[in-house]
């Protein structure tokens, strides 16, 4: 589905603009990389596609439909999201904890289908050993995995994703990225905050950089120039293309 | 292996749902056998023949006049104790929160000294003439209520006036509980013997004070909670997982958070101004029953509420024959119960 964000702004209550006018637009397939130093933005950004926080001006559009006409069910519906967060890692069974994922559409409680829906992707995910062990029994690399089959039983079209692999090794973080691009390979709309800006470069097709709560630069492969990133993060670096792929060196 | 995970969870269901009714026909039993027990004794072939409508009018008096009121007393109370309890670990994520944690107990401990003492009611000194007289025995009782419900109304203008966290309400759940604790104090200072008998017996918790209008009070209170709570159990599922969270499936957080709070506030002022303060069962039943159940709010919620009507029943019963003829206040035995059992389910968990 695709997400069109037409100059958006947020303040925050204590009168601190998080963003300022922001407008971009991504598709079915897309795996957007959102980029930036701490504080620009880039959590606030994702809280408002979702609506958790609510933005003053600018306009939100899924497919044809505006963002704010939806209902609370009819939003879960289509945007699935996961905080970042290691708090309220709670003692519920990973079925469990999936199966919430299911909220948007089960009515009094769950039916056979949710069931199956949710043993499905546990299996997909590589988590049937671990089905009935509790959350904070778990590692950070299968508490991901378990949080991303958590959204994707809302059976979303767009993904959000707050700092997936910011506690997890460069193993774990290879994982979780290429599920991520398999999802989007099948059709889903990624949209991901990151701080590694080489896998950024090396999974995602698009690119937003976010500075003190700017557009700063947007665009493919090609945004990432010394010049932006330098002026992005404050520092110097080195960038060497490789085949397809390039690589971001500090100074 | 698809399926092989499918049966697994669908077996803990079962389970779960399974102990749930085990625990429905325990406090069932549990109902016949404190009919049973008392100073009188009933057999049990006398009172099935009282439940056919036959048997003697004396046992039949004790048994459903006597006997009855306290037991469904015990029952509900227990019940909206151990609800409220485990709603406001839940909003507030807190394993220590308790039906009390507003501040609720001491703010209708504090209405009811204050009726004590200044509207005398309760003394049994009032001669029937006065006016007080016919409206005495619930003074207190309302008193206690508008007590509570003045806690309630300033937390609630806190969390108004500035958007409170989860912290910000625990604490002024503290606040409300020491400014109370000292309007306790002053007015204790300033009772008499008799009356400042009469308010430490009123804090004892007991269930004595029972009778049907009370009763068809609580009832009013404790089953629409009840069902608002279970009917909500998957609003207070998703709470537990964060509240940006929450909002994301669809669920407000901060709404399903007061709302609770206020219903829960509602239910324990109810049975603290009825009864006095019954300690220790909100904050241990739910701890209990999470043994039994996992950390799961679809069966943690009905799982404490069932729960909770047991083991004030079982408290009470007790209660009532330990020393008999007689009668402790259950609010002293429901600690002296709650932990050693909160302690076996807690060691025997950590050697498993």
């Amino acid at each position: 589905m695709n997400l069109q964000v037409n100059n958006i702004s947020f303040s925050y209550k204590n009168g601190f603009p998080a963003l300022k006018n922001i407008s971009f637009h991504t598709q079915a397939g897309d795996m957007l990389a959102i980029v930036g130093q701490n504080g620009s933005g880039k959590s606030t950004l994702l809280k408002c596609l979702n609506r958790i926080l609510k933005i003053k001006t600018g306009s939100i559009r899924l497919g044809e439909t505006p963002l704010h006409s939806l209902s609370p069910e009819q939003l879960a519906r289509i945007i699935a999201y996961i905080p970042q967060t290691e708090e309220y890692i709670t003692d519920l069974s990973v079925f469990d904890t999936v199966l919430l994922g299911r909220k948007p559409h089960i009515r009094y409680t769950p039916t056979p289908q949710d069931l199956e829906t949710v043993s499905r992707l546990l299996t997909r995910l590589e988590l049937e050993t671990i089905a009935m062990r509790p959350l904070s029994t778990l590692s950070g690399g299968q508490r991901q995995r378990v949080f991303i089959a958590r959204a994707l039983a809302q059976q979303p079209q767009i993904l959000l994703l707050d700092e997936p692999i910011a506690n997890l090794d460069i193993n774990h973080q290879m994982k979780v990225l290429k599920l991520l691009q398999q999802l989007a390979d099948e059709g889903m709309n990624i949209l991901l905050t990151i701080h590694d800006i080489n896998m950024a470069a090396r999974f995602c097709n698009n690119v937003l950089m976010l500075k003190q709560g700017e557009l700063f630069a947007a665009g493919r492969q090609s945004a990432y120039t010394p010049e932006n990133i330098q002026n992005l993060y404050d520092i110097q670096v080195d960038i060497i293309r490789h085949n397809d792929h390039i690589c971001i060196i500090p100074q | 292996m698809n399926k092989e995970i499918l049966l697994q969870y669908k077996k803990y269901r079962t389970g779960n749902r399974r102990f749930i009714l085990l625990i429905l026909l325990l406090l069932l039993l549990l109902c016949f056998i404190a009919l049973l027990t008392g100073a009188h004794r009933i057999g049990s072939g006398e009172m099935i023949q009282l439940l056919r409508g036959e048997g003697m009018e004396i046992n039949r008096q004790i048994a459903f006049n006597l006997r009855l009121p306290r037991i469904l007393a015990a029952t509900l109370t227990g019940t909206l104790l151990s609800l409220a309890g485990v709603i406001m670990q839940i909003v507030l994520r807190n394993p220590l929160a308790s039906p009390y944690t507003l501040g609720i107990s001491n703010a209708a401990a504090f209405g009811a000294a204050f009726s004590i003492v200044f509207l005398s009611a309760n003394t049994n000194v009032l001669h029937s003439s006065h006016w007080l007289s016919s409206i005495a025995p619930y003074a207190t009782t309302a008193s206690a209520f508008i007590g509570s419900l003045i806690g309630l109304a300033i937390i609630l203008s806190i969390i108004k006036l500035k958007q409170a966290s989860v912290e910000t309400i625990i604490l002024s759940g503290i606040i409300i509980n020491a400014l109370f604790g000292a309007g306790i104090a002053v007015v204790q200072y300033l009772a008499d013997n008799a009356q400042l008998a009469s308010i430490v017996f009123w804090n004892f918790g007991d269930l004595g004070r029972s009778d049907w209008h009370k009763l068809l009070f609580l009832a009013a209170v404790t089953l629409p909670a009840l069902i608002y709570f279970y009917l909500k159990r998957w609003d207070y599922k998703a709470l537990s997982a964060g509240d940006d969270y929450a909002h994301s499936i669809g669920v407000a957080p901060q709404r399903t958070r007061i709302t609770g709070m206020v219903i829960t506030a509602l239910c324990t002022a109810a049975a603290v101004s009825f009864f006095g303060v019954i300690a220790f069962v909100g904050l241990v039943v739910p701890h209990i029953v999470r043994k039994f159940t996992g950390a799961n709010e679809e069966f943690l919620i009905i799982g404490s509420a069932v729960f909770g009507g047991m083991f004030l029943l079982l408290c009470d019963t007790v209660a009532r024959t330990v020393i008999a003829p007689v009668i402790l206040p259950v609010g002293i035995l429901t600690s002296f119960i709650g932990v050693p059992l909160f302690l076996f389910l807690l060691i025997r968990k950590k050697t498993v």
